[in-house]
């Protein structure tokens, strides 16, 4: 890891491997993440990119290897105890609450940082009077910050796709992530939106948090990320700065090979 | 920005309840028969039931095909407490109502490990094991013949003798459980069932445990179930097991459905709804020449599931409120018409 600071990085992948029956979506990788940076994760279709978010989360098990996360090892712990590490997420789809309006998604987001149980629900005890304000200014916050403030009541199904990806967004910082692992976030969105979506990721990283992007726009990813790590099929390709990857021969080779495939 | 943004739903959940204790209050007033009050106290009393069970099925998203076998727990342990070992029966209440919630969190503990249908399966089994339980053990149970000689709740030590009381004792439950509901409904617990409702994986990839959410749920209607059930012990003053069969469980997931369960409004809505249909179709059945049996009720049941799910997919609640939105502009502009027209004559 070429870093100049000798801070160790916050995350690390050890030798993570993945085989779902006879494919092996991973194999053998590891890179570390360093803190307060954003990380691209680039690679053909199919490279293993997905998947390998899904391990840092949780979603999977590795069959081989581990990830290693402010020096706790993760295996075998729950997505949403890793969620309260700081560990944060988006997906390729949206997935917000359609029925529910863009607040209430946001304040679900806010979940981590509550207390209150059920007991405290049922007969509305004072402290979860207080904590469901503060939840709600926290919910306004991360709404206003991703520029949705102004549909805090509308249904988030009545959002347009680039609105619900932000939302999507909002609702992960919420949860006040150290990390934040960001799948395609600017698939489907048009230029305005992606610069949009630049200047917000610019944003989230001058909080303090670590971004780790998959991202297939290599305008966005030479544009945001300091680091990037590109898979071919499963495997670790290469890494370096963006200005290194553009000019790495086997990057090259890997993408056009794809695209003769 | 510093709204406060207070939803809507609230405001309209208090109207709602103040308008129900309105009409509830004052309904007994206008009925003489006293065959309709002892109805009203049973709808009362499922009320509770499909409340619990529109949490679990409406918000968690889980089917229950066992709630009678929670029902009769309750009924049952508090029976047993009051008649075999001479508790009290206010004592009773809140005793089988922890003893059947701990039941189905023992119960519920290996389900909701498993994502999918299992619930409904493994419901389905626990209600046949319970009848089973409740035909069997004849030293506590009584039986298939049952369990008489219940004593009836009291206050201040007086026995509560009348339909009267208990109309109002029971509705006073009902209304407390519908409370307790909206509060769980309109909470960050709520919220998180809901958003799990919508998507399990996105509701896990922010923090929320979900099987635990499940599980909680299914307890909390386990328990619904529970003290309605130790309320139709006190009031039948007489148990025994078909009270509590795989066709109560049907018909109070009917009861639930019918209502809607995107709100737990709905759930006294459906549940007077089908116990009227219920008694309706007791009496129109023998007319049009059929035998008073089970089997027309099942068909009946049958042709309203469908049509609610033809009609109002979404349930009762919903298709009324949705048209009394579309509705009232053209009422209140006839209103205004009227009123116009009034005025123009005087």
């Amino acid at each position: 890891m070429s870093t100049a600071q000798n801070r160790p990085p916050v995350m690390e992948i050890q030798r993570v491997s993945m085989s779902f029956g006879g494919v092996q979506a991973l194999d053998d990788v590891s890179f570390g993440v360093d803190e307060g940076r954003i990380l691209a994760l680039i690679g053909p279709n199919g490279a293993g990119k997905t998947t390998l978010l899904n391990v840092i989360a949780g979603t999977l098990t590795p069959t081989a290897g581990g990830v290693r996360y402010r020096g706790h090892k993760l295996n075998g712990l729950p997505t949403h105890q890793r969620v309260r590490l700081g560990i944060g997420r988006t997906f390729q789809q949206a997935l917000v609450f359609g029925e529910m309006t863009v607040l209430e998604n946001a304040l679900v987001g806010c979940h981590v940082q509550g207390r209150s149980e059920l007991f405290g629900a049922v007969i509305r005890l004072p402290y979860v009077r207080r904590e469901e304000e503060d939840a709600r200014l926290e919910a306004l916050r991360v709404l206003n910050l991703v520029g949705l403030g102004s549909k805090a009541d509308v249904p988030a199904s009545a959002l347009t796709f680039g609105q619900q990806r932000l939302l999507a967004i909002a609702r992960a910082l919420a949860a006040r992530p150290s990390l934040l692992l960001l799948d395609e976030p600017a698939a489907g969105l048009n230029r305005m939106e992606k610069n949009d979506l630049g200047d917000l990721m610019r944003r989230i990283q001058e909080m303090g948090t670590t971004v780790v992007l998959v991202e297939h726009d290599m305008e966005l990813v030479m544009r945001l990320a300091e680091w990037v790590v590109v898979l071919d099929h499963g495997r670790h390709l290469a890494e370096g700065t963006a200005r290194e990857i553009r000019r790495n021969q086997a990057v090259i080779g890997a993408y056009l090979g794809a695209e003769v495939a | 920005m510093n709204t406060r943004v207070v939803p809507l739903s609230r405001r309209r959940d208090w109207l709602g309840l103040a308008g129900l204790v309105l009409v509830l209050g004052t309904l007994p007033l206008w009925l003489s028969s006293p065959y309709a009050l002892s109805t009203l106290v049973l709808i009362g009393i499922y009320s509770i039931v499909t409340i619990g069970l529109c949490l679990l099925m409406g918000y968690a998203g889980q089917i229950s095909l066992g709630q009678a076998a929670f029902f009769g727990l309750g009924a049952y342990a508090s029976a047993i407490l009051t008649v075999r070992l001479h508790w009290s029966p206010w004592l009773a209440l809140p005793a089988a109502a922890l003893l059947t919630g701990l039941i189905a969190l023992l119960f519920g503990l290996p389900m909701f490990r498993l994502r999918g249908h299992y619930l409904a399966m493994g419901t389905l089994a626990f209600g046949f094991i319970v009848e089973l339980v409740l035909n069997e053990w004849k030293a506590y149970t009584g039986g298939p013949s049952g369990l008489p000689g219940i004593p009836r709740l009291t206050i201040a030590g007086t026995p509560l003798r009348t339909d009267m009381v208990y109309y109002y004792l029971v509705w006073g439950f009902a209304i407390l459980a519908l409370v307790l509901g909206l509060n769980i409904v309109n909470s960050r617990f709520g919220r998180a069932l809901r958003a799990i409702r919508a998507s399990e994986t996105a509701a896990q990839s922010l923090g929320i445990d979900v099987a635990r959410y499940k599980l909680l749920t299914f307890v909390v209607s386990a328990v619904y179930a529970s003290v309605a059930g130790s309320l139709y012990a006190h009031y039948m003053i007489f148990v025994s097991p078909t009270a509590f069969d795989f066709s109560t469980s049907v018909r109070l997931v009917l009861m639930a459905t019918v209502g809607g369960l995107a709100s737990i409004w709905g759930a006294p809505l459906g549940t007077a709804l089908v116990m009227l249909l219920t008694l309706g179709l007791r009496e129109l059945v023998p007319l049009v020449g059929g035998s008073n049996s089970g089997e027309f009720q099942i068909i009946a049941y049958g042709f309203l599931l469908v049509l609610i799910m033809l009609y109002m997919p979404a349930g009762l609640t919903v298709w009324l409120t949705r048209t009394w939105s579309q509705q009232r502009p053209r009422w209140e502009q006839g209103l205004a018409v009227a009123r116009a027209r009034l005025a123009g004559r005087r």
